[in-house]
């Protein structure tokens, strides 16, 4: 049934996903299109990057906060935007929920976060199979690659672009991202192009996720990481057999399906009209 | 109003508090006038017939779990790693010892006691670990105090005739040198009585976990943790067996005949396969049921059941039921058991603690979640983190897990 029938014209659907590294906000009509949106580093006050990334998106949509029907709030700081919203899911259902809307079919979800990575299967009516997130180390996530960043003395977004310009690839031995940047060291010392020492962080990141658990459907790449970094999801379609697809907005996912299930919580609630 | 979603407590835990602090107040006594030989035993070592032998016996494994439960393990492992002890092995073995150098124990807090009592001799069984092993060796240097053991089969199917023949065989070896530093000959009849005794308490303790096969379950995992406090160190002696009889066992059946549920609104019942996190039971316990899902049964506390316990058989009876114990056996033999732990307890999920520093008790690290879930079709969360390091656990990765989880079960119903 669609949502309008239920008196949802002109309402807005708010998805708040507060991750470690970034902040990120989805606002939807009562068709599913995205209005508007907004990525804010998270910082230490979750509540008030909430509340400021909440603002860009409404500017950006042209619209205020009077038109949030619904909101659901995800991430690390899910349960610190009270004033927002009380409604919380965790970050693995919002992202099967978003990623399923942009492809519905049977798929794995590798997100690529901040500071944790997930692995997420759906069969093919977008119900969950199993989900799992990285262990305690925080190698393969964005963090790693911060890391590794900071030791090239480079800035974060020029990663992808040198990677790309990688004539060969320094493959690195280590799990651990202090081990890892000792060995980076070490290449430098030698001399080894760093083009090629940041295809070998890449390729890091990707054995990392895809040594979590195996793969089913087709494969879809998400989360901060893939988004700043596309050529991590070109390295991938080189190592997987299955498609890999990547949404418009890989970043956006988790608050994508946290302002679908706000969406749906209305549907549920909003009385006939 | 707000549903309160606590978690009544059991009324039982007050009568369990005093005949625990007897039996640490007994030990204490002891080991200052000397009126009673300490042994020290592993958790499923011979207790019964160290017992027989007049022993008073202590059990480290126990003061291991105290040490995690009151959140002082942490910072006691390091000084057992200065010493060479791994932070990688078991941290029941490195917390003890390094709260033994550090002269600080859980046990001043609750019992008075400046530390754990001296031991005579130190048994161990490595049915548990081959850790125990070298933790007791460690006490046995330090007190020069003899070390006697028992060396378990491993990765046993169906139990055979040899093995049990071997344990028995091995058991019984233990008597002469027990019985020199008892100062005592062994009477039968006694090694008849505290196994009699043992198997009573096993039987209670079974029925009373078998309990949370209710819907509502009257009991959680969390509250099992505590609760088996007389089945491991008490068993083979009459406190134990009242206990159960006649306080546990009917608050629980009290709680089925009115649907009294453990975790109020129960909505989904989980099991629980591994070590639990000691220094975590109470935020876990609240994480729960915060979200009305009964953690209800678990392979951990249905380990202290013993029904090969026979008193007409006594060192047969005891190598049977030290052999046919979970830890030991196959994963074949694993798998069938937890198939019919899920079945008999009614279970909607499973959760594996895959503990870092205790591989012998994290059954996830070889396929076996994947195989039961195809097995079963019910879903299996693993979670990452520690009997008694701290260090080694994510609260908030662990939180993202358990709520995503519940989540997944939601959407499966």
């Amino acid at each position: 049934m669609e949502a309008a029938e239920h008196g949802l014209a002109d309402r807005r659907f708010a998805g708040i996903d507060i991750g470690a590294s970034r902040t990120k906000v989805v606002l939807l009509d009562d068709r599913k299109q995205m209005l508007g949106n907004a990525v804010r580093k998270t910082g230490t006050d979750f509540g008030e990057t909430a509340d400021r990334c909440l603002d860009d998106a409404l500017g950006a949509a042209g619209c205020d906060r009077r038109s949030i029907k619904a909101a659901v709030a995800t991430g690390y700081g899910r349960k610190n935007v009270a004033f927002i919203t009380e409604t919380a899911k965790t970050e693995i259902s919002c992202h099967a929920r978003g990623c399923y809307q942009l492809f519905p079919e049977a798929m794995t979800i590798i997100d690529i976060g901040g500071q944790d990575n997930k692995i997420i299967k759906l069969d093919a009516a977008g119900r969950r199979i199993s989900f799992k997130m990285n262990r305690k180390c925080a190698a393969g996530t964005g963090a790693f690659l911060e890391e590794m960043a900071l030791r090239l003395d480079l800035p974060l977004e020029r990663l992808d672009g040198l990677a790309r310009e990688a004539a060969g690839i320094v493959e690195l031995g280590s799990f651990c991202t202090v081990f890892s940047a000792t060995e980076v060291l070490g290449h430098i010392r030698q001399g080894r192009a760093v083009p090629d020492i940041v295809k070998g962080l890449f390729l890091s990141v990707i054995k990392r996720v895809l040594e979590m658990d195996s793969l089913v459907g087709s494969v879809v790449m998400t989360g901060g990481v893939v988004a700043h970094n596309p050529f991590l999801v070109d390295m991938a379609r080189e190592m997987i057999d299955n498609p890999v697809r990547t949404p418009e907005h890989p970043q956006l996912t988790g608050a994508l399906g946290a302002a679908l299930f706000a969406l749906d919580a209305a549907s549920h609630t909003e009385p006939d009209t | 109003m707000a549903e309160d979603k606590t978690p009544p407590r059991l009324k039982s835990a007050a009568e369990m508090g005093r005949i625990m602090a007897e039996y640490f107040k007994e030990l204490d006594a002891a080991a200052k006038d000397g009126s009673r030989k300490i042994a020290w035993c592993t958790s499923v070592g011979p207790a019964e017939l160290l017992q027989a032998l007049g022993f008073l016996v202590y059990y480290p494994e126990n003061h291991g779990a105290m040490l995690g439960a009151t959140r002082m393990a942490t910072d006691m492992i390091p000084a057992a790693n200065a010493i060479g002890y791994s932070p990688d092995i078991c941290s029941y073995l490195t917390a003890d010892i390094g709260s033994y150098l550090n002269k600080k124990t859980p046990l001043t807090k609750a019992f008075g006691m400046a530390g754990p009592p001296k031991p005579d001799v130190l048994v161990f069984n490595t049915n548990q670990c081959r850790d125990v092993q070298d933790w007791f060796a460690w006490y046995a240097r330090e007190f020069d105090a003899p070390l006697l053991g028992v060396y378990t089969h491993r990765n046993i199917g169906d139990i055979e005739p040899h093995q049990v023949g071997d344990i028995a065989r091995q058991i019984e070896n233990l008597v002469e040198p027990l019985e020199e530093i008892a100062g005592r000959k062994l009477d039968m009849a006694d090694l008849r009585r505290a196994v009699g005794l043992s198997r009573q308490c096993s039987d209670l303790w079974k029925a009373v976990l078998d309990t949370a096969a209710h819907k509502p379950s009257p009991i959680t995992f969390f509250d099992g943790t505590i609760h088996m406090g007389p089945a491991v160190c008490l068993r083979g002696t009459e406190a134990a067996v009242d206990y159960y009889q006649k306080a546990l066992l009917p608050e629980l059946e009290e709680r089925m005949a009115n649907d009294v549920a453990a975790v109020p609104g129960e909505r989904f019942r989980l099991y629980w396969d591994g070590m639990p996190i000691w220094g975590r039971l109470r935020d876990h316990s609240k994480m729960f049921a915060d979200l009305r899902t009964n953690v209800l049964s678990s392979t951990y506390c249905n380990s202290w059941i013993f029904t090969a316990l026979d008193p007409d058989d006594p060192f047969g009876g005891m190598a049977k039921a030290y052999t046919e114990l979970f830890i030991v056996r196959s994963d074949a033999a694993k798998e069938a058991y937890i198939q019919r732990m899920l079945d008999f307890f009614k279970v909607d999920g499973v959760i594996y603690h895959d503990a870092k520093t205790c591989p012998n008790n994290s059954n996830c690290r070889y396929g076996m979640p994947q195989r039961l879930e195809t097995a079963t079709g019910i879903p299996s969360l693993t979670i990452n983190g520690d009997l008694n390091d701290l260090r080694l656990v994510s609260d908030e990765q662990n939180k993202t897990n358990v709520e995503a989880f519940v989540e997944q079960l939601e959407e499966g119903r």
